[in-house]
């Protein structure tokens, strides 16, 4: 599915990822730890295809096929989606009209037609249902004073909307209390099938316990510097991260 | 021959051919010697600094155009709003076209300013209200001074109009450049309401001059909702000054649509005398390759209680220029004075710009006045926010200036003009969007 060789990644002088290599393959959760500043969500955000990074080395393949020189909207056409950590506030574009331009974009990449409006208002109302969103909230504009809940569990709905074979969740439950966790876990495990995966990005090991992860990475300083099951989540959260860095010299 | 000394050699000659009564007679002679005291305004005046009509002035305009003009409904039918039924008050190269008109004296008058300036019936109204609230300026006046036809509408009291009114000057362009003087007068009696749609539209690549004149009386508890619709050839400039006297507890509120012609200059003002009135002015002005919008607006709060609105974005694209100059005077009686003004614009082109002044003018010493202007960019965490579920950066960026503008869309009261105003700028965005806001 995706297969991540020696990426170094950089934002402007400053070089941010220095070596990753990751391998995810269909039907996998993978979580990827580590603390502040240690490039997840720069790891996260240049999958996705924002210009603001510049990829200085290796290779980024989705299914094969190098995305590196993609620009975002295609990347997601392939199916790759981003779970924001921090969505952004759009007034003036409600949720729902919002969705019908972004599946009916993928569908004009794919050469199809707009997804009849029936067949739109039904997906909807399904997968509102799925994330437990009142139906009210979906002609709110997007994200425009949604709580932090609310934002993430629209997020999720995004998801779901979208079916992209690659999801990552970037601090999916920061902002989180545990019913919008629950909620959100619930829809994310519901989503998954052996044909998609998930990077799951988190501080904490708390959102592990609802998303289970096949494999969690340490990221430190912009390498993946320990892989291993879902134990090593629990140590992590028992430890902290100094032995780790201890163990690997940094 | 320079413009200025042709329209007042032709005065003469244009008053010879035309039969109205006296008193506007005097108020033209009055006028032209105004025109020709001060001529066209140039850049050393305030309020003219951000905006040069060297350039528009220059063409040899025929000042009396050829008015032989004929032009089929079918021809013309996109430049209506013709999904809604609306009277129908219809120029062409500045002479009434009947056969797209339909006008009314059923229970209130919409109809022709040269019959208001020429039928003995008309004169008190026209002793009343014709030019009592015009501008004194060298423009205005030189409309004034040749003033005679546009749009007389009259509604009487308590009278709530059944459906809207569109006012429509086309420029057919059989002659090598035109200067046209509209003039329009609308006087909205106790308690009456009315909806007001104006637009002017050359059919030529000939370069079109309109300088056009429009007095708006609402009086006590009136109602008038104003659209200009300003979507023009870039061959074709404007002056649109429009005055608008309100009384007591009246409602007035016009929303501007730029999104076409070479030269736009808007001059809208507001004289409130009376205590509850609401004035409010929007606009949005999606402008590129040379384009240039000017909006030039006046609130004049004199009496106690009474509120203005104001909201005006901007969208700059190539190398196009606007202007906002948005002025307040809040005299000393009239406090309890809520004033708001706000211009916001996105530059998309670094060769595009944007001079925004708000200038208000407090004497009273209780009241709420807010101004605020913002110039920027389009928000680049958006972009990619939009970009990243699979939306196109065009269509993201016309996503995001739609909802930019939205704020001004959504107090449009007919939603054919709704529909109308954001395929126009689905148009000039390049986008054809399949959203709905």
């Amino acid at each position: 599915m995706l297969k991540i060789n020696n990426l170094h990644a950089s934002i402007g002088d400053k070089a941010i990822l220095k070596g990753i290599n990751l391998e995810v393959k269909p039907g996998e959760v993978h979580a990827i730890m580590g603390p502040n500043g240690s490039g997840k969500s720069t790891l996260a955000s240049v999958i996705a295809g924002k210009e603001d990074y510049e990829v200085t080395e290796g290779s980024i393949l989705l299914e094969e096929e190098d995305i590196e020189e993609l620009a975002a909207e295609e990347r997601a056409h392939k199916g790759v989606f981003l779970s924001f950590q921090y969505p952004v506030e759009i007034p003036g574009v409600s949720v729902t009209n919002f969705m019908k331009t972004a599946i009916n974009s993928s569908r004009k990449a794919k050469g199809l037609e707009d997804m009849p409006a029936k067949d739109m208002l039904k997906m909807i109302r399904e997968k509102s249902e799925l994330l437990e969103i009142d139906r009210k909230f979906l002609s709110r504009s997007l994200n425009e004073g949604f709580s932090g809940g609310e934002k993430k569990r629209n997020e999720i709905f995004q998801m779901a909307m979208l079916e992209p074979k690659l999801a990552i969740l970037d601090e999916t439950d920061s902002g989180l209390d545990i019913d919008a966790l629950r909620i959100v876990s619930n829809g994310v495990n519901k989503l998954k099938s052996k044909d998609n995966a998930v990077i799951v990005i988190t501080h904490y090991q708390r959102l592990l316990d609802y998303i289970v992860p096949d494999f969690v990475h340490v990221l430190l300083n912009g390498k993946i510097v320990k892989s291993g099951t879902k134990e090593l989540a629990h140590e992590l959260e028992a430890k902290g991260y100094d032995w780790i860095k201890e163990e690997v010299g940094a | 021959m320079e413009l200025k000394e042709k329209l007042v050699s032709s005065f003469m000659a244009f008053e010879d051919n035309v039969d109205v009564n006296s008193s506007i007679h005097d108020i033209r002679t009055e006028a032209i010697k105004t025109f020709e005291a001060e001529g066209f305004p140039t850049k050393k005046l305030e309020a003219w600094k951000y905006t040069s009509l060297n350039s528009v002035l220059k063409q040899d305009y025929s000042v009396f155009p050829k008015q032989d003009n004929e032009i089929e409904f079918k021809d013309v039918k996109k430049y209506f709003i013709h999904d809604i039924d609306a009277y129908k008050i219809i120029f062409i190269d500045g002479k009434y076209a009947s056969h797209l008109s339909q006008t009314t004296h059923d229970g209130l008058d919409v109809c022709l300013m040269s019959a208001a300036l020429t039928k003995p019936k008309y004169k008190v109204i026209i002793d009343n209200y014709f030019n009592k609230i015009a501008n004194k300026d060298g423009l205005s006046s030189l409309n004034t001074a040749f003033a005679y036809e546009g749009a007389y509408i009259n509604i009487p009291k308590n009278k709530v109009v059944d459906k809207p009114i569109q006012i429509i000057h086309f420029s057919t362009g059989n002659e090598a450049a035109v200067m046209l003087q509209p003039r329009n007068l609308i006087i909205v009696n106790e308690n009456a309401h009315v909806q007001i749609i104006e637009r002017h539209q050359s059919l030529t690549d000939n370069p079109v001059l309109t300088n056009s004149v429009t007095e708006i009386f609402t009086n006590k508890r009136a109602i008038v909702d104003y659209y200009k619709i300003q979507n023009d050839k870039q061959t074709a400039s404007i002056i649109d000054n429009t005055f608008i006297n309100q009384k007591q507890e009246s409602l007035a509120k016009v929303h501007t649509f730029s999104f076409g012609g070479k030269l736009v200059r808007n001059n809208l003002e507001f004289y409130q005398n009376g205590e509850r009135i609401d004035s409010t002015m929007k606009g949005i002005t999606v402008i590129g390759d040379k384009q240039h919008v000017d909006h030039n607006t006046l609130v004049h709060h004199i009496e106690p209680n009474c509120e203005s609105h104001q909201d005006y974005k901007g969208i700059f694209d190539d190398k196009s220029t606007g202007v906002f100059n948005g002025k307040v005077i809040v005299e000393k009686l009239a406090q309890k004075t809520n004033a708001f003004q706000a211009n916001n614009n996105i530059l998309v082109s670094d060769k595009a710009s944007i001079n925004t002044k708000p200038q208000l003018e407090i004497f009273a010493d209780d009241v709420k006045c807010s101004h605020g202007c913002t110039i920027g960019q389009l928000d680049e965490s958006a972009m990619f926010y939009l970009r990243s579920r699979g939306i196109p950066e065009k269509e993201a960026k016309a996503l995001l200036m739609f909802a930019f503008s939205n704020t001004v869309l959504d107090s449009v009261k007919i939603p054919e003009i709704k529909n109308r105003i954001t395929k126009i700028i689905a148009n000039k965005l390049g986008v054809n969007i399949g959203f709905d806001l």
